[in-house]
């Protein structure tokens, strides 16, 4: 390949390796579930998007691009599922403290149907 | 066309390292269980270096199959911890 | 709805909804290696074994394409995913280690449609600093982590970005009585 292919590909890659290591030092020093929670949902969807785009780059073929298109599409649909399923989960195990936010209105919204 | 990934494989193993450190030092499964969503979008990065360096994209099938079901764990783990709970009420409303 | 939805047969006493199976046939199809005739009948043979032995609810999935709206609603995303991932990264720094920096968030939606409540949950996802944790479905409601929303003008911009950003998905994939409530009324 030629410099001038491979240099986007390398800065995909770059770029995509420092996102998951943004990802992974959120999920070691923040304080909260929640918050953790952020750290981890963002930088790692467009960390692994950014790898899939230099793999596609590297790779431009039919068949390559559907497989990283469908990836793709995976993991943005499943990353919020997955996050709504854990956040509901810490709500209803009494994992969040509300105390620790400024407005809560899930918790508000939780103890008027209790009511 | 060999530097680039191998720097890159060895920092995915940095955010790697972390992201374990989460899932070790838990302290709650949820917590472990958003860690492990973590590690698997790290893993599938790391299989799509490994495409580039190897130059062949034979990894791309596992990739596709490890996305299917990589985030189940978690939500395994947040259904199971819900249900543990006896919410099963709420659910139905 | 009770009555069937449009664009569906019965088989075996069972309602298969046609654009189920289209739509299972292409995720086939993107997973197999090239496209040819025998690929696509063992993917529609795939997808009606699937809708029949697992049925599916019956749904109006209430999604219309809109181009010019869904390319404005791909753009926008794709710019949102990048400053996530970027200088916002380390704003969940500055806010996680202080108290109280961070709210829970109840916004909700001006259109009743299932799709757009899921599609706006999952397009909020790209958003930096905001995260969906529970969803309402009878109300529309959607509650969101949002990072650095310590006071009133804040949960008002978190309230005023979700129904942006619902306002787009409707743009994009809305039906003409979901667009209706959107251009109807300003935000609330």
């Amino acid at each position: 390949m030629s410099l001038a292919a491979q240099l986007p590909i390398a800065a995909f890659l770059l770029v995509g390796a420092s996102a998951s290591i943004g990802a992974g030092l959120g999920l070691l020093r923040l304080p909260d579930l929640l918050t953790r929670m952020h750290a981890a949902t963002k930088p790692q969807s467009v960390g692994l998007l950014l790898v899939l785009v230099a793999v596609g780059i590297r790779f431009p073929t039919g068949e390559v691009i559907t497989t990283l298109v469908l990836i793709a599409l995976l993991q943005l649909t499943t990353v919020p599922v997955a996050a709504h399923l854990v956040g509901r989960a810490a709500y209803r195990t009494g994992q969040v403290r509300s105390e620790d936010l400024y407005v809560d209105e899930l918790a508000e919204a939780l103890d008027a149907a209790a009511d | 066309m060999t530097v680039v990934p191998a720097v890159v494989g060895a920092a995915l193993a940095v955010a790697a390292a972390l992201t374990l450190a989460r899932l070790v030092r838990g302290p709650s499964m949820l917590d472990r269980a958003v860690a492990l969503d973590v590690l698997v979008a790290i893993i599938l990065a790391a299989l799509g270096v490994e495409a580039i360096g190897a130059d062949d994209p034979w990894v791309l099938p596992t990739m596709l199959a490890l996305s299917v079901v990589g985030f189940t764990g978690s939500a395994g783990i947040a259904r199971f911890l819900v249900h543990r709970d006896d919410d099963a009420a709420e659910d139905e409303r | 709805m009770e009555e069937r939805p449009r664009y569906s047969v019965r088989v075996a006493g069972r309602t298969v909804q046609l654009p189920l199976v289209a739509w299972l046939t292409l995720i086939w199809l993107l997973m197999g290696d090239r496209f040819s005739v025998a690929n696509v009948l063992s993917g529609i043979a795939a997808a009606l074994v699937l809708v029949v032995v697992f049925p599916f609810p019956p749904l109006d999935p209430g999604l219309r394409f809109h181009p010019a709206g869904f390319a404005r609603f791909a753009g926008r995303f794709a710019y949102d995913m990048a400053r996530a991932a970027g200088p916002l990264a380390l704003q969940a720094f500055d806010t996680g280690l202080q108290r109280r920096a961070n709210s829970v968030v109840a916004v909700t939606l001006r259109t009743h449609s299932d799709f757009i409540l899921t599609a706006t949950s999952i397009a909020l996802s790209a958003l930096p600093g905001a995260l969906v944790v529970d969803v309402r479905r009878q109300t529309g409601t959607l509650f969101l982590h949002a990072l650095g929303a310590a006071d009133d003008a804040g949960v008002e911009s978190v309230r005023r970005l979700v129904l942006d950003q619902e306002a787009r998905v409707v743009r994009a994939f809305g039906t003409r009585e979901d667009r209706a409530l959107i251009e109807g009324g300003t935000n609330p």
